[in-house]
């Protein structure tokens, strides 16, 4: 058989990887998202206890090395805490969106101190409450600011996915190693994966760049294109 | 075992080992790294259209691919073709082509904040473009990347840990090794975790000093 009909035949097997690959981003931006608001608007407005805890997180998630997050997380504080047979899509998901979160609270609060501390003063002077304030004022304007770097996430993610392989979550480069040691056919199969990642790494980026024109105001901003 | 024993006589013996495999890894990687940087900046703004195409698909697929991948590719996909490396030659040239990726975007987006007219100035006052490259353009250009070349920095230390996968015994490597020998790996993971924080905070110590010292007063920096 040649090379490409073999390539062909694993094609299913692989492109299922995608789906598990993309979940993994899906979870590191998802839960990236819902945690690294609430971290970057706690270390800015929160007490100082909150902003200490906040900021050791931070330290902690980004100082590490995912793989060695990977394996604490998989092979020491799950079993540790009795969840030892849990599947590796979860422990792989729940580490890459902690460390997301880590991540993205850096992006959002860099947004957040960058509107003018005016508009909060002028929010509160016309009766509004911080909380009010924060929602209506605040976030509507740095969550703008703040997607251009949200959406470099995005690759970032994905190609960090990959890193899952380490403790066997079956996504695109664990699926394209098994197919090799089956096939022994090395460097095509490599080579499809990566091209499969670049592919993915290009349409997310079409998709948020989309959706970045989408969310525009005109004459709000506009620094996403200059700033780069 | 007692813990201290365990700690003392075999982790830290095994993990100083492992360090220093490490420490190897990024002190070849990111001078190498840094110059490829600069020089696919260069190419890619100033170059013929040529040029610039090649330095755009380096960039491009370099990335794009994850990086273990880039290992496995070239540690178990190109012996199939007949080139052959050690893991740690393996895993430098992969850390290579990947920092120098990223380090080039940076160094590109700080040259390009350099104002058109200083080019233009300087080819009037005689200067040839390359002379302008170096004199007028990179000073100041690298100056402004230094920040994003600092984290790309910081990266490199935290994913050299890849390079264990493929079979170098760096840090993690000799993590994962005594933890599977002595079945202790939330004590041993916690250490490592330990080692890679005190060797990223020394680094961000270490560059806010060049960058302290390399500053121009008056200088605009970010």
């Amino acid at each position: 058989m040649s090379t490409e009909s073999i390539i062909l035949d694993w094609l299913p097997y692989l492109s299922e990887g995608i789906a598990v690959t993309l979940g993994l981003v899906a979870c590191s931006l998802g839960i990236g998202l819902i945690m690294g608001l609430p971290m970057a608007l706690g270390q800015i407005y929160g007490s100082r206890p909150v902003q200490i805890i906040v900021g050791t997180y931070v330290w902690f998630f980004r100082g590490l090395p995912v793989l060695v997050l990977l394996f604490l997380f998989y092979f020491g504080i799950f079993p540790g805490i009795g969840l030892g047979g849990i599947p590796a899509f979860i422990v792989g998901g729940t580490v890459l969106g902690l460390r997301g979160a880590a991540y993205q609270s850096q992006i959002f609060r860099g947004a957040i101190q960058s509107i003018s501390e005016g508009q909060m003063t002028a929010a509160r002077s016309l009766g509004m409450s911080r909380f009010t304030a924060i929602k209506s004022i605040i976030l509507p304007q740095a969550m703008r600011i703040a997607l251009p770097g949200w959406s470099n996430e995005y690759p970032e993610m994905l190609t960090e996915s990959s890193v899952c392989y380490a403790i066997g979550v079956a996504e695109l480069l664990t699926r394209s190693s098994q197919i090799v040691s089956q096939t022994y056919i090395t460097l095509p199969i490599y080579i499809v994966c990566a091209l499969i990642f670049i592919l993915l790494n290009y349409i997310g980026m079409k998709g948020l760049t989309i959706l970045e024109k989408k969310l525009k105001i005109p004459g709000f901003g506009g620094g996403g294109e200059g700033a780069l | 075992m007692d813990q201290i024993v365990f700690l003392t006589e075999i982790l830290f013996p095994a993990l100083i080992g492992g360090t220093v495999i490490t420490l190897e890894l990024i002190a070849v990687t990111a001078p190498i790294g840094l110059l490829l940087g600069i020089a696919i900046a260069v190419g890619r703004t100033y170059g013929s259209w040529t040029i610039v195409e090649i330095c755009k698909g380096y960039v491009i697929f370099f990335k794009g691919c994850p990086l273990l991948l880039l290992l496995f590719i070239l540690y178990f996909g190109f012996p199939t073709i007949g080139i052959t490396f050690t893991a740690f030659t393996a895993a430098v040239i992969g850390f290579i082509c990947c920092n120098s990726a990223y380090n080039s975007e940076y160094i590109r987006g700080a040259m390009l904040s350099v104002q058109q007219g200083q080019l233009i100035a300087a080819k009037a006052l005689g200067m040839t473009k390359r002379q302008a490259i170096i004199n007028i353009v990179l000073p100041q250009a690298l100056r402004r990347a230094i920040p994003g070349i600092s984290n790309e920095f910081i990266y490199l230390i935290k994913y050299s840990s890849l390079a264990y996968v493929i079979t170098v015994i760096e840090l993690t490597g000799s993590a994962k090794q005594v933890a599977t020998k002595y079945f202790m790996y939330t004590e041993t993971f916690i250490i490592v975790a330990l080692f890679y924080l005190a060797i990223v905070t020394v680094a961000t110590i270490g560059i806010n000093a060049i960058e302290k010292r390399v500053a121009i007063p008056g200088f605009v920096q970010k």
